[in-house]
């Protein structure tokens, strides 16, 4: 093909106009199939909140419970297990509740929770998202010589205390978070709900 | 084979060039005549791939890619579908040695510098390769649905999360297509571990092989066999590809298969190793294993994530871990290719490396206890000064001198 007469410069801006309302095409393309990827209006109503009767915990017992297909941990503690939280400061990552994120404002206690004995947490690490283990007796265990009770994650050793607060250490950065939560009445708990009458 | 024009080949290779990509892939491409035990398996890892998708493909005809019906399904197979269980087991089974044969042709381009110049692409190919593969073989973990399907995939997305701004969070619930580990993820995996992956690795094999053939395969002594031709421009030290190394590679074959059967017929499982026994349970989305490990072939980067007590540098340096492997032929600075001529710095790190990825693969795949944890701190260092220290002891060190001619050989 001759390339006598050949505006070069025009050729180049065609090429490079046509490419770039081309990628732009594309772009719009794209669209679609990334948002198919985002969670369905299904799984987005999936997220009701779950009822819990709490009166059958007993002190010291761990009941799981299931909200939006997570875990709930919820914990009757003991007078004494309230005693040591306050002890445990110098060992923990995040004793003060500085990270406001990891629970809801009525839980930003020294308990962190909405009754100082009922503590619910979600079931979640906060490192890889595995369902830590409940360690409730205070003992020596293989992970923690001087264990005060708490949960220990069993994929990469995070260790919680019986207020789900991260000990120093752990791969972890974040405390257990606290689910937005409220009591119906007396002993029913009400998992996804911030505020009575909700 | 040269042109014949009244023949039917000659009336193809007037409309498709078979003879000529024959002649030039198969019989007259000349390879070094002195390939050792390690070039079986570039060989090898092709075959498993077959294999995998061969299986693979029938293993969909009975899987229920669906929370409710997946666990159930693939029971199924082993049980009530005729042949079902040598089927899934040649799957399972298979990925196991597919990764032996794949780490074993990295070892061999590592020993003897496979990498180097001018072989950078095909080393990144390779490395795509084998991107591609843990990504595949991931997902198709995922697939049966047991817990270690379900907690393998909560840690592994999780990984994400780790990206901050806020980006961390929604490309995890991207990924997942849900809040949690769900039916939609599974149903992804599904498309992505049959269709859109296979498709990419197939792709980047073609590719690799390619560049190998366009400058022609290295060898144990890392001589450049394109130096020295006789008079009719065929390589002095090298021999066409077929018939001598095809019916080489037979052997190699059927010694590989005969180590594969035995493992498929009389421990599938692999001692756990292979198909992990807490995956014989079905998901259960509030429950974790006592004990999680992936499975053995990623046990390595998983134990250099775990040997970091923090989450954001524990992501980053087992991203780091894989990322360094992709620069390697630019991290050797030796004037030689193959350890053979390398000094004595590059050859006790080139064995410690190896046997301390063997070390870090059985740490991965071990409970965290607080001395297995020091070890794999021990080890994560070791895996990285091999690579961070390339560019200067390989440059130091007093090199052994080339031979003009390869070694050894037939």
């Amino acid at each position: 093909m001759s390339q006598d007469g050949v505006n070069k410069t025009r050729r180049t801006l065609l090429v490079g106009a046509t490419g770039a309302v081309g990628a732009v095409g594309a772009g719009f393309l794209a669209v679609p199939f990334v948002k198919s990827w985002l969670p369905s209006e299904k799984a987005k109503a999936a997220g009701a909140p779950a009822k819990v009767d709490v009166s059958k915990i007993e002190p010291g017992a761990m009941l799981t419970a299931e909200w939006r297909g997570k875990p709930v941990y919820i914990v009757r503690r003991t007078p004494e297990t309230l005693d040591t939280l306050g002890t445990l400061a110098g060992r923990l990552k995040d004793p003060e509740n500085s990270n406001k994120e990891q629970q809801p404002a009525y839980a930003d206690n020294g308990f962190r929770s909405r009754k100082p004995e009922l503590l619910v947490l979600l079931g979640v690490c906060t490192h890889l998202g595995c369902a830590p283990k409940y360690f409730a007796e205070v003992k020596p265990e293989p992970f923690d010589s001087d264990w005060k009770g708490g949960w220990y994650c069993p994929c990469h050793g995070s260790r919680f205390d019986l207020a789900g607060r991260v000990f120093n250490g752990s791969p972890a950065a974040a405390n257990l978070v606290v689910p937005p939560y409220t009591y119906e009445s007396e002993n029913v708990l009400v998992i996804g709900v911030d505020e009575e009458n909700a | 084979m040269s042109k014949q024009q009244n023949t039917l080949m000659g009336w193809i290779d007037d409309r498709l060039p078979v003879t000529q990509t024959y002649e030039k892939h198969m019989s007259k491409y000349y390879a070094p005549k002195n390939f050792n035990f390690w070039y079986f398996f570039g060989v090898l890892s092709m075959m498993m791939l077959a294999n995998q998708i061969l299986t693979g493909v029938w293993l969909t005809m009975n899987f229920v890619p669906s929370a409710e019906g997946a666990f159930a399904s693939v029971e199924f197979i082993m049980r009530d579908v005729q042949w079902g269980w040598l089927i899934r087991y040649l799957h399972s089974t298979g990925a196991t040695f597919f990764f032996i044969a794949v780490y074993l042709h990295m070892m061999r381009a590592v020993l003897y510098g496979s990498y180097q110049k001018p072989r950078e692409l095909i080393w990144i190919f390779g490395m795509l390769i084998y991107l591609a593969l843990m990504a595949e073989a991931f997902m198709g973990y995922v697939l049966p649905w047991g817990q270690m399907s379900y907690w393998g995939a909560q840690v592994i997305i999780s990984l994400f999360s780790v990206i901050p701004f806020g980006i961390g969070d929604a490309l995890t619930e991207w990924i997942r297509g849900d809040f949690l580990i769900s039916g939609a993820t599974l149903n992804r995996f599904f498309a992505l571990h049959v269709v859109a992956v296979p498709l990419v690795i197939v792709g980047l094999v073609v590719v690799h092989l390619l560049a190998l053939h366009e400058v022609g395969s290295n060898n144990p002594d890392g001589v450049d066999i394109k130096k020295l031709k006789d008079e009719n421009g065929k390589p002095l030290d090298g021999i066409p590809f077929h018939p001598y190394y095809t019916v080489h590679d037979l052997v190699g074959i059927v010694v590989f298969l005969m180590i594969f059967c035995t493992v498929l017929f009389f421990f599938p499982e692999g001692n756990g190793f292979a198909l992990e026994y807490a995956n014989f349970e079905p998901a259960n989305g509030l429950k974790t294993p006592a004990h999680i490990a992936p499975v053995w072939y990623f046990g390595s980067f998983y134990a250099i994530l775990r040997a970091v007590p923090d989450k954001l540098f524990g992501v980053m340096a087992m991203g780091a871990a894989i990322a360094i492997l992709f620069v390697l032929p630019w991290l050797d600075r030796s004037p030689v290719k193959s350890w053979r001529y390398k000094g004595w710095i590059s050859k006790i790190f080139i064995v410690v490396f190896g046997f301390n990825f063997v070390l870090l693969t059985w740490l991965g795949t071990q409970p965290a206890t607080a001395t297995l944890t020091s070890i794999a701190q021990v080890a994560s260092v070791i895996y990285f000064s091999f690579f961070i220290g390339m560019p200067f002891y390989t440059r130091m060190e007093k090199t052994k001198p080339v031979p003009e001619r390869v070694t050894g050989g037939h």
